[in-house]
């Protein structure tokens, strides 16, 4: 099987299906002529020609909303933010328009568009450049957020996404363009709302997305390596539609539970997943969630400090021990 | 918006109900206070009244099933509501219900501070954390292995009991706290009657909330509580004295409606008057700590047709003998009736029982779980002793035993109290002061 990075894995995914469908157009800034800003759209232009790979100006609100329109006369926009922290400027266009419109034209009309672009910090890049929105994206019902964190991930959850009749967000991580992993040449799909065990144990689940999935990897590495514990991780891959049964079916196994992402805690994705297992897991339970988190401060600039701020395998160690206590 | 009403939990045990009859029909308008029909606890059959006025839309329960604690029996809303469907599983039939699992030991059955008239035999002292720490996971494993929980200690952060602690415990059968609970149906295999008649046919008859409760507390007292025992001989001659002239007068003054004061009621009253003269067998065995009661709540064993009740006369040391005796007659004709209610039988904290009536001369009783101890009263039979001034007279002698938890009470301490109970049943006069 090719191994190839992340990068090129989802864009792989939309040159399957720009291929696939004629209705699939990419737009945002600077994806055509400049070949995307991380270089994800890179020679899709030369490709397609400039009717299927729109430069648009500068204006997020602007052109998310013109994605939405064109998606409810039936084109399949796939929009690029350069980062989602942009998003910010076009939230009504984002959970207004996109999320509502098909709840409120009672299913006449479908907004089937996907925005994508990464939503991560760790590159120092301040405060304004570093908003993981997951959290905030998927509590609005009428809307699907998913975060790969691998290669294969990233291209079957990317077609998944074109595919589907909602608006669909595809947080990537810029951090984990670079990622090389094993991904087929053939056409496939991770259908959405279904997490991924992605090492499987006997005395800890850790509950991840995105790259918190790759650092709770790495940590329970060192778990198995220094402390002879058993570590089964556990990829949300979507944040909703949420894979409860497979986040259940873990804790009815290893009884403790650790959950790590890298948005900040409050209100996080794990918040809700915490919740999820104390309401329907309640009697498995041998110790209390714990979390690992972003720490709860605005991104911070000094490099050196954003490491510690973000998870990373030496802290989620530590908790887990704490779990496992 | 309908309202689903769940089995209530009645009592402190209580963790099935028979739904014995429903007394409304579904469509039937019910307001607040009607009695929609009776449940069978453990310990009594008990009205169920209506806490939400309005038409009863379903009823879920049908007559005659056994429904765990919680479990929707019917729900009431308005006429023409769509009855909500209930999430809850559905009843068992009352004849292939498994018994309750037993709850951790009666330590967590706090009987309640002395009325605030009463003077205490000793200041209720508060007691350290009581609660069994244990996470839900190992909780629902000693469940299910029939572990009791809180005699488990407990490796986790605090002494939290974790998963580990029971699997431990479950694999060193050695070594575990005793099981408290038979995990399901005992195999009993007994040849059939040779002549095919047999006193009685073989049958499995099935037992009701009562006798599961029995069999439950009774085995949860004997195989956790280390029991010891006393045993002392009473001259009853002055009490028996002191009981014919006080009925004779109480007859005379009465009329009809007289009180008749009964032996039980004298050893009601003496048991008060010892445990204020030897307080530290008024206790409970805390888990970590012995806790003191300051009242005295006397509970006596009333027997039935199909098992035993113990009911509880409250602060039984600031009552006099005829207001223990009025008591105690209430008590039992509410028991016969099955009409006591779970407070009336719970928070006991010393109990009496007494097979004297059937002629037995001495016995010892198991432990009412919180108590520290029990009394067993045997009959009062003449026969040759020999007087202060050596001649062998013709006595009237009680035995009384006593089985006394080792945690909370040593033999010294108990022995104490038997004196205290034989000076105060053989000089009946002290009852008076």
């Amino acid at each position: 099987m090719p191994v190839i990075t992340y990068r090129e894995a989802l864009r792989a995914a939309m040159r399957e299906e720009l291929q696939r469908d004629e209705k699939v157009v990419l737009m945002g800034e600077e994806v055509a002529q400049f070949n995307g800003a991380y270089k994800v759209t890179e020679g899709l232009l030369k490709e397609f020609g400039p009717k299927r790979v729109v430069d648009t100006p500068i204006s997020e609100a602007g052109f998310i909303g013109l994605g939405i329109g064109a998606s409810m006369l039936g084109i399949r926009p796939v929009m690029e933010l350069m980062f989602w922290s942009f998003s910010y400027v076009a939230f009504d266009q984002i959970v207004n328009n996109a999320g509502n419109i098909r709840y409120m034209s009672g299913g006449l009309i479908n907004c089937p568009i996907v925005i994508r672009g990464p939503a991560n910090g760790g590159t120092n890049v301040g405060a304004t450049h570093s908003h993981t929105p997951e959290a905030i994206l998927a509590s609005h019902p009428g809307i699907k957020v998913v975060c790969p964190a691998t290669p294969y991930d990233a291209k079957g959850l990317m077609k998944a996404a074109i595919r589907d009749n909602d608006p669909v967000y595809v947080m990537e991580n810029t951090i984990l363009y670079n990622d090389k992993g094993e991904v087929p040449d053939e056409d496939y799909i991770v259908p959405l709302g279904v997490a991924d065990v992605k090492r499987t144990g006997e005395d800890l689940t850790i509950v991840a997305h995105g790259r918190a999935v790759i650092t709770s990897l790495k940590a329970a590495e060192i778990l198995e390596k220094e402390h002879g514990v058993s570590v089964e991780v556990v990829d949300l891959r979507s944040i909703r539609p949420l894979d409860e049964a497979t986040v259940l079916q873990s804790v009815r196994k290893t009884h403790r539970v650790l959950l790590v992402e890298e948005n900040k805690p409050f209100c996080g994705v794990d918040a809700q997943v915490a919740y999820l297992i104390q309401s329907k897991a309640f009697d498995e339970l041998d110790a209390p969630i714990h979390r690992v988190s972003s720490i709860d401060a605005p991104q911070i600039y000094c490099k050196r400090l954003e490491d510690q701020q973000l998870p990373n395998a030496q802290r989620v160690v530590a908790e887990a021990l704490k779990v496992l206590a | 918006m309908a309202e689903i009403i769940d089995m209530p939990k009645l009592s402190d045990t209580m963790s099935v109900g028979t739904l014995i009859k429903w007394n409304v029909k579904e469509g039937q308008t019910v307001a607040f206070g009607d009695i929609l029909g009776e449940v069978e606890t453990d310990k009594a059959t008990m009205e169920l009244s209506c806490t939400v006025p309005g038409t009863i839309l379903k009823i879920y329960a049908p007559g005659g099933s056994q429904l765990p604690v919680g479990a929707p029996i019917c729900a009431i809303g308005k006429s023409g509501e769509i009855a909500p469907d209930p999430a809850a599983p559905a009843p068992k039939a009352a004849a292939t219900s498994t018994p309750p699992i037993a709850e951790s030991t009666g330590v967590a059955c706090v009987p309640p501070a002395p009325a605030a008239t009463s003077s205490g035999a000793s200041a209720p002292r508060t007691s350290s954390d009581e609660r069994v720490k244990a996470s839900p996971y190992a909780k629902r494993m000693a469940e299910k292995a029939a572990l009791n929980i809180a005699a488990l200690s407990g490796t986790g952060p605090g002494g939290r009991i974790l998963g580990r602690d029971v699997n431990a415990a479950a694999q060193a059968p050695a070594a575990a706290p005793v099981a408290v609970a038979p995990a399901g149906p005992l195999n009993v295999t007994v040849p059939a009657p040779a002549d095919g008649k047999g006193i009685q046919p073989d049958a499995d008859i099935p037992v009701g909330g009562m006798r599961q409760t029995i069999a439950r507390r009774l085995l949860e007292s004997k195989v956790t509580v280390p029991h010891f025992y006393l045993e002392v001989e009473v001259d009853a001659a002055p009490l028996l004295a002191m009981r014919e002239s006080l009925n004779k007068r109480l007859a005379e003054t009465g009329g009809a409606d007289a009180v008749k004061l009964s032996v039980n009621d004298f050893i009601l009253k003496g048991s008060a008057e010892a445990l204020r003269r030897v307080p530290a067998v008024n206790a409970s065995w805390a888990g970590t700590s012995i806790r003191a009661h300051g009242a005295v709540h006397l509970s006596f064993g009333v027997a039935l047709e199909d098992g035993l009740v113990t009911p509880v006369i409250r602060d039984a040391q600031a009552k006099s003998l005829k207001e223990i005796a009025v008591e105690a007659k209430g008590l039992i004709s509410k028991a016969r009736a099955k009409k006591l209610t779970p407070n009336e039988m719970s928070g006991s904290t010393f109990t009496v029982t007494n097979l004297g009536m059937y002629g037995v001369t001495g016995f010892y009783g198991i432990i009412n779980v919180p108590n520290a101890a029990i009394l067993s009263v045997g009959a009062t039979i003449k026969k040759p002793v020999v007087d202060a001034s050596d001649r062998i007279v013709i006595g009237q002698r009680m035995v009384i035993g006593l089985s006394g938890d080792h945690r909370v009470v040593d033999g010294a301490t108990a022995a104490q109290f038997l004196q205290a109970l034989k000076l105060v049943l053989e000089d009946p006069t002290l009852m008076l002061i």
